[in-house]
C-alpha cells in the first residue's frame, strides 16, 4: 500500500460510516422533517468523504474536477430538493414529533 | 476463491436480489404513488446492473431516463388520475371466487419459471468464451470513423436501426398529440430554491448533452444518451413553470422535431443515390457525417422527450 | 485498495435495503421521495466507487448523469404529483 493509500482509506472509511448513519436516521427517526435532516446532512458529508478518498487516488486533475463537479451537483440538489420537501410537508399539515 | 472475486459475488447478487424484490413490491402495491417510487428506484438499482454487466452506454441511457423522465412522467400522470386505488380482481363484492380472472393470476406464475429454466439451460449451454460479432467490429473500426465500438454500430453498421427507433419515438409523440388537450391547471409559480435551482441546472445539462455527444465517438456516451439528458433537462424547465415562446410552439418545434428523422432519411437516400447501400457512408466521410446525424438527433430526441412530457399538441395561434 | 472499494460498495448497497424499507413503508407521501434521494446520492457513491474499483473511466460519467438528473424526480412529485391531504394510513 502506497501513501496515498494510507490518506485514502480512512476518508473512504468514514464517508460509508455516514452513509450507514444516515440510513439508521432514515429508519429509526420519529418523522419526515427529522428524517430528512439526517439523510441529506450525513449523506452529503458521506459523498464528500468518498469523493475525497477517490480525489486522492486520481490519476489526473481532470478526474478530480470531475468529482468536485458531482459532489457540488448533488449538494446543491440535495439541499433544494430537502428545502422543497419539508416546506411542502409543512403546508399539507404534517405534524412534527414531539417528545 | 480469493476475496475480491467473492466480493463481487455478493455485489452482483444482493443487486439481482435487490432488483427482484422492488420488481414484486413495486407491481404488489394497491397505493400507485408507492408503486412509482418502487419503479423508479427498481430503474436506478439496473444502472448499477448494467455497470456489473460492463455496459455503460446502456447504463448512461438507463440513468438519464430512468432518474430524469419516468419518474416525472409517471408522477404527471399518477396527478390527473382521479384518486383510486387498483382493485383485486380475484373475487367479486361476495367474495366469490371469479375463477376466470384467477386463471390469468395463476397462468404467468406458473409459465414463468418454465421459461426461467428453458432460458438458463440456453445461456449454460453457450461455449465458455464466445467473441460473438466483436471481432468484426474491432476489424472494420479503423475505416468508420469513431473508435466506440457501440457508437460505431448504432450510426454506422446498424444505423438503419436507429433510424426507425426514431421515426418511432415521433410516432409515439403524434399518437400522444392525437389524444386530445388536458384540462388546464392553475399555474403556480415557482418559488426562489426551485427557480435558483433550474438556472443553475439548465446550463449544466446542455453542457452536460454537448459532453455526452462528443464523448461519445471514443467513450460510452453518444446521440441517445445525450438526448435523454436534454429531454430531462426540459421536463425540469417546464416543472418549474418554464413556457418557449408562444411563437416557438408552432413551426419552429415541429421542424426541430423532425429534424433529426429526417436528416438520417435523406442520408440514407443519398447513399442510395450514390450507388452504395442503404446508409452505407463512404468511409472517408464517416466521421464528420455520424457528427451530423447525432447532432440532429440528439436535438430531435430531447425536444421529443420534453414534448411527451407536456403531453397535449401546442394550440393553435388564434384558439 | 481493490477489495476495499468492492467491501464499500457492498456496504453501500446495504443501506439502499434501508432506503427500500422507508418507501415501503411510507407513512408519508414525502417518507417514499425521501427513499428516491437516498437511491440517488447512494448510487452515485457507489458508481464512482466501481469506477476506481474496475478502473473504468467511463462509470465516472454515469455517476455524473445520476447527480445532474438527481433533483428532477423529486421536484416532479413537489410540483405535481403531491396530493393536498395527507393520507396517513397506509401502513401496508
Amino acid at each position: 500500500m502506497t501513501l496515498s493509500d494510507y490518506v485514502a482509506a480512512p476518508l473512504l472509511i468514514f464517508g460509508t460510516v455516514f452513509f450507514l448513519a444516515g440510513t439508521v436516521g432514515l429508519i429509526r427517526f420519529p418523522d419526515v422533517y427529522t428524517r430528512l435532516h439526517a439523510l441529506t446532512k450525513s449523506d452529503n458529508v458521506g459523498l464528500g468523504l468518498v469523493l475525497a478518498g477517490l480525489a486522492v487516488q486520481a490519476e489526473s486533475w481532470f478526474i478530480v474536477g470531475k468529482l468536485m463537479l458531482i459532489w457540488l451537483l448533488v449538494l446543491l440538489a440535495g439541499a433544494s430538493i430537502a428545502h422543497l420537501i419539508a416546506k411542502g410537508a409543512m403546508q399539507r399539515g404534517v405534524q412534527m414529533w414531539r417528545r | 476463491m480469493e476475496t475480491l472475486t467473492l466480493l463481487q459475488w455478493i455485489f452482483d447478487a444482493l443487486t439481482g436480489l435487490g432488483l427482484l424484490l422492488l420488481a414484486w413490491r413495486a407491481l404488489a402495491s394497491p397505493q400507485l404513488l408507492r408503486a412509482i417510487v418502487l419503479f423508479v428506484a427498481f430503474g436506478l438499482l439496473m444502472a448499477i446492473a448494467w455497470v456489473r454487466l460492463d455496459a455503460p452506454d446502456i447504463a448512461l441511457a438507463e440513468v438519464a431516463i430512468g432518474a430524469g423522465l419516468t419518474g416525472a412522467l409517471l408522477l404527471a400522470a399518477l396527478a390527473r388520475l382521479p384518486a383510486a386505488e387498483i382493485v383485486q380482481n380475484g373475487a367479486d363484492q361476495a367474495g366469490n371466487p371469479n375463477y376466470a380472472v384467477r386463471i390469468f393470476v395463476w397462468l404467468p406464475l406458473v409459465l414463468l419459471p418454465i421459461v426461467a429454466v428453458g432460458l438458463g439451460y440456453a445461456v449454460l449451454s453457450f461455449p465458455p468464451s464466445s467473441e460473438g460479432l466483436s471481432v468484426e467490429v474491432a476489424a472494420n473500426l479503423d475505416k468508420d470513423g469513431v473508435s466506440n465500438p457501440v457508437t460505431a454500430v448504432l450510426l454506422n453498421f446498424r444505423g438503419y436501426d436507429t433510424l426507425l427507433e426514431i421515426l418511432v419515438l415521433l410516432l409515439a409523440l403524434l399518437g400522444v398529440w392525437s389524444l386530445g388537450g388536458l384540462p388546464p391547471r392553475p399555474a403556480v409559480p415557482a418559488g426562489p430554491v426551485l427557480d435558483t435551482l433550474t438556472r443553475f441546472l439548465t446550463p449544466v445539462v446542455i453542457l452536460l448533452a454537448v459532453y455526452l455527444l462528443w464523448v461519445g465517438a471514443r467513450a460510452p456516451g453518444g446521440a441517445f444518451q445525450a438526448g435523454a439528458v436534454l429531454g430531462a433537462g426540459g421536463v425540469l424547465l417546464l416543472l418549474a413553470g418554464w413556457r418557449p415562446h408562444p411563437g416557438f410552439s408552432q413551426l419552429p418545434l415541429r421542424l426541430v422535431l423532425v429534424a433529426g428523422p429526417s436528416l438520417f432519411l435523406v442520408t440514407a437516400l443519398i447513399t442510395i443515390v450514390m450507388g452504395r447501400s442503404l446508409l452505407d457512408y463512404p468511409p472517408e466521410r464517416a466521421g464528420i457525417l455520424m457528427l451530423f446525424l447525432e447532432t440532429a438527433a440528439t436535438l430531435s430526441i430531447g425536444i421529443t422527450l420534453a414534448a411527451l412530457f407536456v403531453g397535449e399538441r401546442p394550440r393553435d395561434k388564434g384558439n | 485498495m481493490q477489495i476495499l472499494y468492492f467491501a464499500l460498495a457492498l456496504l453501500l448497497l446495504l443501506t439502499l435495503g434501508g432506503g427500500i424499507w422507508r418507501a415501503i413503508r411510507g407513512p408519508t407521501a414525502a417518507d417514499r421521495m425521501l427513499a428516491v434521494q437516498v437511491f440517488g446520492t447512494t448510487s452515485v457513491a457507489t458508481l464512482l466507487l466501481l469506477a476506481e474499483g474496475s478502473d473504468n473511466a467511463a462509470l465516472r460519467d454515469v455517476a455524473l448523469v445520476f447527480a445532474v438528473l438527481a433533483a428532477v424526480t423529486a421536484v416532479a412529485f413537489v410540483r405535481r404529483a403531491w396530493p393536498e391531504e395527507e393520507a396517513e394510513c397506509d401502513a401496508k
